[in-house]
């Protein structure tokens, strides 16, 4: 018998897509029973209890959050989000019900009996409720107590060899794609960089010290599995610099129907027989492809890499070999000035696990010089590149500038010159002038 | 319940105390056909929907099954997960970047008998465990928010919102009809945890009351000057107020300047702003983040407001799936959502999608609006 009544949430039982609600209620009644008879740290009905106020917000259309409030475990700046419930009274099981950030393991990876652990370690000393993942890609463990704070982070250092993530205003745990592990797309090693880059920066992950947040994310190609392009302050997407592998034997097999385009992808509906010209050639954005007489070439210095060709034929065709990445700044979500896409900066270093990334680490470490010394509180990079211009993002980073860092130049001549680009600086004589330049 | 420590003594913090480790190493975890074969993947396949098969140099090759689920899940539901990746995979498995949990085997004879236990798990309600899809040109799992579960700012839920649209999106999770793959999102407010920005369908939480202010409170529980520059569009200065004969120091909200973003109460808890029938959902359409073809793109707002109707939503599904099918009917292959709109032209895709455009969707936010705005007399009747 379940401890609150939950008509509306009970609707949400039915239906194909998995189930939240029957998760959660059937193991809130596991809890109840506690065969495996766990000690647990916090309270059995936690479940019950949560399950009970999401019903009170599905009647009352408005959350019964309240803010988080000033609690960590020692020494982090991070790691915990404080959350207590408005209706303590009516839930005690969930009056503090913090959040728990675990640091995920680069691309998403398990073994079985490593999550067995971390599941036996939350439902003792937590709700037992996690997220699988949240959206900046940490694990969350989803509800404890504050004295149990300390005890998980104990626990998962001591025991599990894991550290917590990012929260706050500072580096958020970073996130790849799948990469080289297992698609042939990647251009370079998203996890070995994204772990590397993370551990290398755990105290900037770790110890507030910058104005707002601040996201990597990794993307092994153009394709952006990881959305790096739209919500991170530096995206890094692998990308090529030499000619497009083709296999000609392969892209006969395609037009002769032997392989399915796209890898299958459109297998859900007849699109007729596939054709080269119209899918392929046709759809390319810059028009540098030709097929003829059984031959498919590319005009490679023309390509700007945008996938298509490689997407719809991935037995014919295949990135370069000269490959690295570009480095795009500046993406975030609309809060608070509107939403901004990452702006490109660095179009190709090439990644060099040898010396530790240090040509990529060069760049990271600039930028943060500069919005750590310029940006305002709760100022995002972007919107520290919009207020002092992307000039000033050059010259943090030291970087020229170049075609490849705009669409297209400037609409306005509202140029701000500098003294030292002008022959003859700036200082002149007005008396000078009167001589020939009567008042 | 007793106490059991864990070994940490709250008297000496600092003693043992094992810091900055990170996560742990991915080669742990990595299928043995998987560290075998990094960086030899040739191409892939996708064998039916929710299948893949990738192919190595050496030979080898590795299928996936992917199962769709709620990112919200218990421990005795990542048990069952682990027990069948112990059944069938060697104990490995994955999750992607869209809450979607991936099982690899390294022989196709292993596939189906997996396929055959996933798609046999139910729920006591009868919804499936672990629906397999998610792949190629169809619609995955939908990337979200907290919601009401757990969030102090949300104008809608979340998990709530995803499990109605999944199961009216269903078919579509199975299939692979589609021009394109279709992504969609839920923030479950504008300061969008989940970047649905750049979404094909974005489904997004949002607040339309201005804060309301709790004078008797707010001097002793926020910062006035951090209130006040928390605003993005300067609605709120200072003021002091009467409250039971004493003056305090307050802050005065200019309502018609309030953008209803929640930054304020992100800053300070005593200008609370949520409502039941303020907060409600906007839909937005056509983002996108790949550089296939096309640019990535940012999601236009299509549907100003739809009001929460808890528990199964069915004004937002319906526009959703009404959005879908058009789209379905209407686009080329290979087109996304937004690359589709934008070659028929908004003006046709409101009336295609029976969608009513009210003033809501100009936009008239600082200077990005101006770049929104038709320059060029060439518009469709």
């Amino acid at each position: 018998m379940a401890k609150h009544e939950t008509p509306l949430l009970d609707q949400l039982v039915s239906g194909p897509w998995p189930s939240f609600v029957d998760d959660l209620k059937q193991y809130a009644a596991a809890r109840a029973k506690n065969e495996k008879n766990v000690e647990y740290q916090i309270p059995v009905d936690v479940v019950d209890d949560l399950l009970g106020i999401l019903e009170l917000s599905f009647k009352d259309g408005e959350t019964h959050w309240k803010h988080g409030g000033i609690v960590g475990v020692f020494g982090y700046g991070g790691g915990v989000i404080g959350r207590y419930c408005d209706q303590p009274e009516k839930f005690p099981g969930v009056a503090h019900f913090h959040t728990m950030r675990v640091a995920q393991p680069a691309g998403k990876y398990y073994k079985a009996s490593y999550l067995k652990e971390l599941c036996d370690l939350w439902e003792f000393r937590g709700s037992g409720l996690t997220n699988m993942h949240g959206s900046t890609g940490d694990i969350i463990f989803l509800g404890t107590t504050t004295p149990q704070l300390e005890e998980v982070f104990f626990e998962l250092t001591h025991t599990h060899n894991q550290d917590l993530g990012g929260s706050g205003s500072n580096l958020r745990t970073p996130a790849d794609c799948i990469g080289a592990s297992r698609c042939e797309y990647a251009c370079y090693d998203t996890q070995d960089l994204c772990h590397t880059l993370t551990n290398d920066y755990q105290d900037e992950l770790h110890r507030p010290a910058f104005p707002y947040k601040f996201k990597f994310k990794f993307d092994g190609c153009p394709n952006g599995c990881v959305a790096s392009i739209a919500r991170a302050d530096i995206s890094f997407i692998g990308t090529w610099k030499d000619d497009i592998r083709i296999d000609q034997d392969a892209v006969a097999g395609y037009v002769n129907g032997e392989f399915k385009p796209n890898a299958g992808a459109h297998a859900g509906r007849d699109w007729g027989k596939f054709d080269i010209q119209k899918e392929v050639i046709g759809l390319c954005p810059t028009e540098c492809m030709k097929y003829e007489n059984g031959k498919l070439e590319i005009d490679n210095r023309e390509c700007t890499r945008c996938m298509h060709c490689i997407n719809v034929m991935p037995r014919a065709l295949r990135p370069g070999k000269e490959k690295g990445l570009s480095m795009l700044v500046g993406a975030k979500a609309p809060i608070l000035d509107g939403a901004q896409m990452g702006s490109l900066l660095v179009p190709f270093v090439e990644v060099n696990k040898e010396d530790g990334y240090q040509a990529i680490k060069d760049v990271i470490e600039a930028i943060w010089d500069w919005w750590m010394e310029e940006g305002k509180n709760r100022e995002r990079l972007g919107e520290l590149m919009k207020r002092q211009g992307f000039q000033k993002l050059l010259e943090a980073t030291g970087i020229d500038p170049m075609p490849q860092h705009v669409k297209e130049p400037r609409h306005n001549p509202y140029i701000f010159w500098k003294e030292e680009e002008v022959q003859g600086g700036w200082e002149r004589d007005v008396e000078e002038f009167r001589k020939n330049h009567l008042r | 319940m007793a106490f059991i420590s864990s070994g940490y003594n709250p008297k000496e913090p600092m003693k043992d105390r094992i810091t900055d480790i990170g996560p742990r190493h991915f080669e742990e975890f990595y299928p043995p056909v998987i560290k075998a074969n990094k960086g030899k993947w040739l191409y892939h396949e996708i064998l039916k929907p929710g299948v893949l098969v990738h192919v190595s140099e050496t030979g080898d090759k590795v299928f996936t099954v992917r199962v769709g689920g709620a990112r919200l899940m218990s421990v005795d539901l990542i048990r069952e997960i682990c027990e069948i990746a112990d059944k069938h995979c060697d104990g490995y498995l994955r999750f992607t970047t869209r809450n979607n949990v991936e099982f690899m085997v390294d022989s196709q004879e292993k596939v189906e008998p997996l396929v055959q236990d996933l798609q046999s798990r139910k729920f006591q309600g009868g919804s499936f465990k672990f629906p397999v899809g998610g792949t190629g040109a169809g619609i995955t799992n939908i990337v979200h928010t907290q919601g009401w579960i757990h969030c102090h700012t949300p104008a809608t839920d979340a998990s709530g919102p995803v499990k109605a649209a999944m199961d009216v999106l269903f078919d579509d999770f199975q299939n692979m009809r589609l021009p394109a793959h279709l992504r969609v999102s839920l923030a479950c407010c504008l300061n969008m945890c989940g970047a649905v920005h750049c979404s094909d369908i974005a489904i997004l939480g949002y607040h339309r009351k201005p804060p309301m202010v709790d004078h008797a409170y707010l001097d002793k529980m926020c910062e006035v000057p951090l209130a006040i520059a928390s605003c993005p569009t300067a609605a709120i200065k200072p003021k002091k107020v009467e409250v039971d004969g004493k003056t305090l120091n307050s802050v005065e909200v200019n309502q018609s300047r309030c953008m209803f973003c929640g930054n304020c109460y992100t800053m300070c808890p005593c200008l609370p702003l949520a409502d039941k029938e303020g907060d409600g959902i906007v839909l937005m359409a056509g983002g996108k983040v790949s550089n296939r073809i096309s640019s990535p793109e940012f999601s236009k707002v299509v549907v100003a407001f739809i009001p929460n109707e808890a528990p199964r939503w069915p004004t937002m599904t319906a526009t959703i799936k009404k959005m879908v099918e058009v789209y379905a009917a209407d686009a080329r292959k290979y087109e996304r959502f937004g690359e589709w709109a934008e070659r028929i032209g908004w003006e046709r895709f409101f009336e295609k999608c029976e969608l009513e455009f009210t003033h809501h969707l100009i936009d008239d936010f600082r200077d990005p609006a101006y770049y929104t705005w038709r320059q060029t007399t060439n518009f469709k009747f």
